[in-house]
Parts: C-alpha cells; sequence; structure tokens
C-alpha cells in the first residue's frame, strides 16, 4: 500500500501531457515588467530609477521587513520606467519595466556547468544567501524560503519534507525538474538539511511519476538522510498539511505550523533555487513553466526569466490557439485564470494552461441535494455546503467556529459537486470576512 | 489579443458527477427488485410502478410550471426515484386511485411545499406511504401472496405479510416455534417469496442494488450497516433473553422492509445526515426504534416510522453532531 493522505481527495484526470517535454530555455524578452511583490508579504521596494542599467541577476528591489523577498533583473539592459501594470492576479501593481540590451549577467554568479556538492556555508549565512537571492516557495504559494529556514525559538524541527508531489493536473515543471536537475535538487536539499539542522529529509513524490521516483531515489543513495517515498496520486496530496499526514503521520493542529509537529515543508523548485543561490551564488530570477493546453500546437516545459510576458512563452508553444476561452496561471484546481497574456512571468508561475472556450465555462449550479460529497471529498474534513451557506447569508462568525479559515482553497469540494454548486466561490468570501473580522478584533484588543 | 478571456475563479476544471446521473443511478439500483417483485407478483407490480411514477413526474410537472411557473427539473430524475421509492412500499394490487394520492401526498405536500428537491425535511415517498397507510389501512395492508409471474393485476390472493403472523400469533399465546413454521424459511425469505410491500420483498435483489450504489460511490456503508446492525444486535439480545417469544434476528432483518428501508429509504440524500458521525448515529437510531415498534409497538412493522421519526432528527444533528475535522485539537492530546 503506497501512503497518502487519509481523509477525502479527489482524482482529476491528469492530463500531463508534457511529461515527456525536457525543459526548453525560453528566449529573452525585449522588455520585462518585474513586479515588486511576487511573494507572500510585504512587497519589495525599488533599489533602481528610470535611465539605471542594469545586469542580469543584480538586485533592483530589496525585501521589507522579514516576512519579504528580493527581487533581481533577470536580464541586462536600461530601466524605462516603473509603472502600475496588470499582473497575474488581474490587478494592477507597481512594476520595474526593463528593456533588454544584451545578456550580461553580473560577476558574482558562478556560470561555470559543473555541479558543486560541497557544502561550505554556515548555517546563518545559508539562510542570508537565500534571502539575498530572493528565494520563494516555488510551489506557487510564494513564501519566502529564509522565513520557513529559520525555525523560530523553542520550536525544534526534527524533519525536512519535500514536495515533489505536484499534484495539480497538467503541471509538470517539477517532475521535469526532478528528472534533469535530481542532483542538484539533492545538493538543495542537504543544503536546507544543513540550515534547518535536521539529519533526515523525506521525499514525496506521486506514483504516476515513476521515473521520477527512480532518479531520485538512486540519486539519493549517495546523500546521507534523504529518502524517496512513492505517494499514492491523489489531490490535494501536494498541500503542506496533507503531505505531511502522508510521510509522517502527524496532523498539523489546525491554525498552527507544521513545525508545531516538527516538520518543514519546501517544494523540489525552491530546493533547486536554494542549491543555486548557495553554491552558484545565482539570485532566483528564472524557474521552469509548465506551457500546457489541449489545443496547443506545441507544449511543452520552458526555463523562463521572471517577466517573459505569458504571450512569448504561449507563441514557444506554437501560439494562442483559436478556440481559447481561458487561460489560467498555475493548476486548473488552484490556478488564477488570467485577463490577459500580457502579464509576467512571476517567480510563482509554475504552469501557463491554455482552455479551449468549449471548456472554459462553468456548468450551471443545481439545487443542493445534500449528497455530502462535499463533506467526504474535503481534506480537510470541513462540511463546504454549511460554510457556502453560512457565507452567502453573512454568518461570519458561525462560519469560523466551523472551521472556515481551516480551508486551504484546493477546490475539491466544488470540483466534487454533483449539482455544480460555487461552494468554494462562497467559501473564499466567507473566509476572508471571518479573518478580516478576526483582524479587527485583535487591532480593538 | 481581440477574444475576451472567461476569469472565473478556482477550480478550472469539473468532476463528471451529476444530480441526474446520481438519480438515475439509484433508479439502476432499485431494478433487481423491480424484477423480483414483477416476478413474484406478475402484472400488478407493473402497474403499480408505472402509475407511481407516472404520477409523482406529472404533481412536480404541474407544480412546478402552473403554480411555481419557474424551470420545470422533472429531467433531473428525482420524481423517478420517488416515484418508484413509493411503489416499492405499496402491496401489488393497490387501486389506482390510492396510488395517485399517496404520489400527490409525496411530491406536493411532502416536497414542493418545503422548495423541492432538497429542501424537504421527510422522506417524500415515506410521508406517501405512512399518508396512505393511515388513510386505508384495509387496502394498504391487503398483501398478495406471491403467485408468479402470470398473477394479474386485481385477481390476487391475499394474506398476512411474516411479520403480522408473528405478531399476532405471539398476542394470541401461540409459541414461536410454531410460529416460525407457518413463515417462509430464510431461503425463500432472501430471494423474496413472501407477501408484503412489491419492492421490499427480496433481500438478495436489494442487496445487489446496495453493491451497485457503493460500487458506484452513490452512497457510503455508514447508514445501511449501522442500521442493519443496530437491528440485528438489538434482536439478537432479545432472542437470547427469550427465544420462546423473541424471533431470531435473521427473521428480523429479511422479512418486512428492513433492507429496502436501511438501504434506499434511510439514505436518501436529502433527510439523512452529511457526516459520517452523524450517519451512523442516524442508523443506529432507526435500528433501534424499529424493533421497539415491531417488537412492542401496535404495528406489526415499523421501519417506515423509524425513518420518520429520525428524519426529525437530522437538522439537529448535522447542527450539533461535527466530522472530526482534521488538525483539530484532540482531548488529552
Amino acid at each position: 500500500m503506497l501512503k497518502t493522505f487519509p481523509l477525502g481527495g479527489i482524482h482529476p484526470p491528469e492530463n500531463k501531457l508534457t511529461a515527456g517535454k525536457a525543459i526548453e530555455t525560453a528566449g529573452i524578452p525585449a522588455s520585462v515588467s518585474i513586479p515588486l511583490s511576487q511573494h507572500i508579504g510585504a512587497p519589495a521596494v525599488a533599489l533602481v530609477k528610470k535611465g539605471d542599467t542594469v545586469r542580469t541577476g543584480q538586485k533592483i528591489a530589496e525585501s521589507k521587513g522579514f516576512i519579504s523577498a528580493c527581487i533581481h533583473s533577470p536580464v541586462s539592459g536600461k530601466v524605462n520606467r516603473t509603472d502600475s501594470l496588470i499582473d497575474t492576479s488581474g490587478y494592477r501593481q507597481e512594476m520595474i519595466v526593463i528593456d533588454t540590451e544584451g545578456d550580461e549577467w553580473d560577476e558574482s554568479i558562478d556560470r561555470s556547468p559543473g555541479i558543486k556538492r560541497e557544502i561550505t556555508a554556515a548555517p546563518a549565512e545559508i539562510i542570508k544567501k537565500c534571502h539575498e537571492a530572493g528565494i520563494v516557495g516555488m510551489g506557487g504559494a510564494t513564501f519566502p524560503s529564509h522565513v520557513k529556514l529559520s525555525v523560530p525559538d523553542g520550536k525544534k524541527c526534527e524533519v525536512l519534507i519535500i514536495n515533489g508531489v505536484e499534484c495539480e493536473p497538467w503541471l509538470t515543471s517539477d517532475h521535469r525538474l526532478m528528472l534533469e536537475k535530481g542532483e542538484e535538487i539533492l545538493v538543495g536539499i542537504s543544503i536546507m538539511m544543513k540550515a534547518l539542522n535536521v539529519t533526515s529529509a523525506m521525499v514525496g513524490i506521486e506514483n504516476n511519476k515513476t521515473d521520477a521516483i527512480d532518479r531520485m531515489g538512486t540519486l539519493a543513495r549517495s546523500f546521507s538522510g534523504i529518502s524517496v517515498h512513492a505517494l499514492k496520486v491523489k489531490y490535494p496530496q501536494g498541500a503542506e498539511k496533507q503531505l505531511i499526514k502522508a510521510l509522517i503521520n502527524r496532523e498539523v493542529p489546525s491554525g498552527r505550523l507544521p513545525v508545531d509537529v516538527g516538520a518543514v515543508v519546501h517544494n523540489v523548485g525552491t530546493a533547486f533555487a536554494v542549491y543555486e543561490a548557495v553554491q552558484k551564488n545565482k539570485p532566483l530570477f528564472e524557474r521552469v513553466v509548465t506551457v500546457t493546453g489541449k489545443s496547443l500546437a506545441r507544449p511543452g516545459n520552458f526555463l523562463a526569466r521572471t517577466g517573459t510576458p505569458v504571450s512569448m512563452l504561449i507563441e514557444a508553444a506554437g501560439g494562442l490557439p483559436g478556440d481559447t476561452g481561458k487561460i489560467i496561471n498555475g493548476g486548473p484546481m488552484m490556478g488564477k485564470a488570467l485577463t490577459g497574456t500580457s502579464v509576467p512571468v512571476v517567480k510563482g508561475t509554475s504552469g501557463i494552461i491554455v482552455i479551449p472556450a468549449a471548456d472554459a465555462e462553468r456548468s450551471p449550479a443545481g439545487p443542493c441535494i445534500r449528497c455530502a460529497k462535499c463533506v467526504t471529498g474535503c481534506p480537510m474534513n470541513l462540511e463546504p455546503f454549511l460554510l457556502m451557506s453560512l457565507s452567502a447569508a453573512g454568518h461570519v462568525e458561525r462560519a469560523g467556529s466551523n472551521k472556515i479559515a481551516d480551508c486551504m482553497e484546493c477546490g475539491s469540494c466544488s470540483y466534487i459537486c454533483p449539482a455544480r454548486r460555487p461552494l468554494l466561490d462562497y467559501i473564499r468570501l466567507g473566509k476572508g470576512s471571518y479573518i478580516k473580522l478576526l483582524r479587527e478584533r485583535k487591532l480593538k484588543n | 489579443m481581440t477574444s475576451i478571456l472567461n476569469v472565473s475563479p478556482s477550480p478550472h476544471v469539473h468532476g463528471t458527477e451529476t444530480t441526474r446521473k446520481l438519480m438515475f443511478g439509484v433508479v439502476i439500483a432499485l431494478l433487481p427488485a423491480l424484477f423480483a417483485s414483477v416476478f413474484f407478483f406478475g402484472t400488478g407490480a407493473i402497474i403499480v410502478t408505472a402509475t407511481s411514477v407516472a404520477a409523482c413526474v406529472l404533481f412536480e410537472y404541474l407544480i412546478q410550471r402552473f403554480m411555481l411557473r419557474k424551470e420545470v427539473s422533472i429531467t433531473d430524475g428525482s420524481a423517478i426515484v420517488t416515484g418508484l421509492l413509493l411503489a416499492f412500499n405499496l402491496p401489488s394490487n393497490t387501486p389506482l386511485f390510492i396510488i395517485v394520492t399517496g404520489a400527490f401526498v409525496a411530491i406536493a405536500v411532502a416536497k414542493m411545499t418545503f422548495g423541492g428537491l432538497g429542501n424537504n425535511p421527510f422522506n417524500p415517498a415515506l410521508v406517501g406511504r405512512v399518508f396512505l397507510l393511515i388513510s386505508f389501512p384495509v387496502q394498504m395492508t391487503s398483501w398478495p401472496v406471491p403467485a408468479g409471474f402470470a398473477t394479474g393485476y386485481t385477481d390476487a390472493v391475499t394474506g398476512a405479510t411474516p411479520l403480522a403472523v408473528i405478531k399476532e400469533g405471539i398476542k394470541n399465546g401461540e409459541s414461536l416455534s410454531a410460529l416460525m413454521a407457518k413463515v417462509p424459511g430464510t431461503v425463500d425469505l432472501l430471494i423474496g417469496k413472501m407477501g408484503g410491500s412489491m419492492g421490499e420483498i427480496s433481500a438478495l435483489a436489494l442487496l445487489a442494488g446496495f453493491a451497485y450504489m457503493l460500487w458506484k460511490k452513490i452512497i457510503t456503508w455508514h447508514i445501511p450497516v449501522s442500521v442493519l446492525g443496530s437491528i440485528a444486535v438489538f434482536t439478537s439480545v432479545l432472542w437470547l433473553i427469550n427465544p420462546d417469544i423473541y424471533a431470531p434476528p435473521l427473521f428480523h432483518l429479511l422479512a418486512g422492509g428492513v433492507m429496502i428501508g436501511a438501504i434506499f429509504m434511510a439514505t436518501d440524500y436529502v433527510t439523512s445526515p452529511m457526516n459520517p458521525r452523524a450517519m451512523i448515529i442516524y442508523g443506529i437510531g432507526i435500528g433501534v426504534l424499529t424493533v421497539i415498534i415491531r417488537v412492542w409497538g401496535a404495528y406489526p412493522e415499523g421501519v417506515s416510522f423509524a425513518i420518520l421519526i429520525m428524519n426529525a432528527f437530522v437538522p439537529l444533528m448535522n447542527t450539533y453532531i461535527k466530522p472530526r475535522r482534521f488538525g483539530e485539537e484532540l482531548k488529552n492530546g
């Protein structure tokens, strides 16, 4: 029996069209727009102004506060302007626009091809380098990694869990990275183990990526303390709490953090970024993006600089199909629909999915037949039907006491509902109101 | 970019399950019991079923179309399920006007007055059946004896159900062992060769439907297993205390409406609880009430009353019995 998490979960069609497509390097765009907020936490503060010349990898924005991340130029060239532009969320935010001239890298970056396995940096130095390199969670949540590598006083991390699950349908960027950069990832894991002062790390990979499990398993033999585990395919196994439950059978209590049960979870993409930052001094300004969809001529996995317009990646994948009805940034379960293709790729962009118009519309919703499929499908064992009606009626307090804040918005309830009710839409609304209420209360006291 | 993109919140994909598929799944699961009924009761079973289903669908259509003036949703299959279940709870020689009355009560009173599909507190088919049982006690308790496929609608010979035989006999002071000889044996009870409501007779056919619904994930095991389990446990205790007056557990499970009640009536989505913990408590409640009514109550059969009584507790159970949520602080741990 393969390990998995016990409660709820669904099995959406996998559609991993690009699993066999090697990572290609996407071209360097003529102009890039770099949002100052590509992470959870405070937006970074720009260090450059109009007319400044920058090099590839040069820091152009400084993190503001502890939970924030630095931002680096993905190209060399001249700063055109800072402007308020539409980002992947559909809202406007401040971006630094740089016109590309050549590709001149900052000389501090080690561009030699060899893999550097020997780890010389001390734990504090590792955390500092991750902070300086602007590393954030690459699975999509984009939480600043240096924060997660700094274990708070009084807490102890016992095991580092590495997320190679990639449970979202369609996406294959982590899969390809494990196949092609396995050794670098394992060095990255060893670096994080050193920073966290743990002796064991567990890599969880779903069993639909047997080649990656084999490859990582073989490579891991020459690294001490790292084990690779095959997991039963079930969405949302890549969610932090579900992955911890699947691998070490511990439940993160409601409202608490993984480190409270002795675990810290990082994505394989993050491990790779940590390797590059610590061993090669290379900040985070490019990432693997899966560009896929039924109607795309040439779907694939692309190594793209941040700030690359989504339209350019779609061109690289064969151009925007005529029947396009929706474009998703991220996976189909938790990703966000884009308002246009001019928006830039950011640190958290794991995939771009082009959906034909025929599949882009939702079916009309019917009455709730109280079948309880949303309850049995919820990986947190909440009652989505109830949270939806409480949210719709504005009963924020009652939604809160029914643990609406524990919802991670995985979408299993909306996916499974036979009446096609927009459960998650309302739950998101109610969760927002409840968290706002808690905040206001905190301010008052 | 000339065309306009659809921008909706996640998730952007949906499963293939629909309300209609679930309802027709239940219809498929009911087919074995329908075949068994036609096999034992003949044309009457077909006439009763067809009348009940047609009347239920028609009443739903008329109410939605002409009284509520809203979209007609009879294609969702829920009225068909109600019609089948109502028919399955009637004798195979029920007069047509009684069936139509039952269908009216089920759909118009028990379902549509509360707001239609998803809003009714009580199982519509059972409300229809109990209304008929109280209004037409004679017609509703003259059970045709199984005489084979060739039996006509009106020429059926009637007799008492096994449960009624036992109940009357015990009341008259007969010994249970003598009474057990008068009722069908275990094999006949399993295949359904006994008098009773047309859909409740064949335990095997109903269990086949149960297996189908489990396989298709239409229902979970919780309610049927807790109903059957609690009846088995309760009647075993009674039987062990005094086997001269209390019938054996297997007889209680196979005779009467326990099987159809546990598998098809108690598991009705709308009127049953929505999390496994509450489902088990609800199931045990039905089992215990059924035995109490059967053994000490005025009626020989108690499943439909037990389910309706427990239906009334469902909103309360949904409010106070919560699933154990992920990461919920455990007591003492």
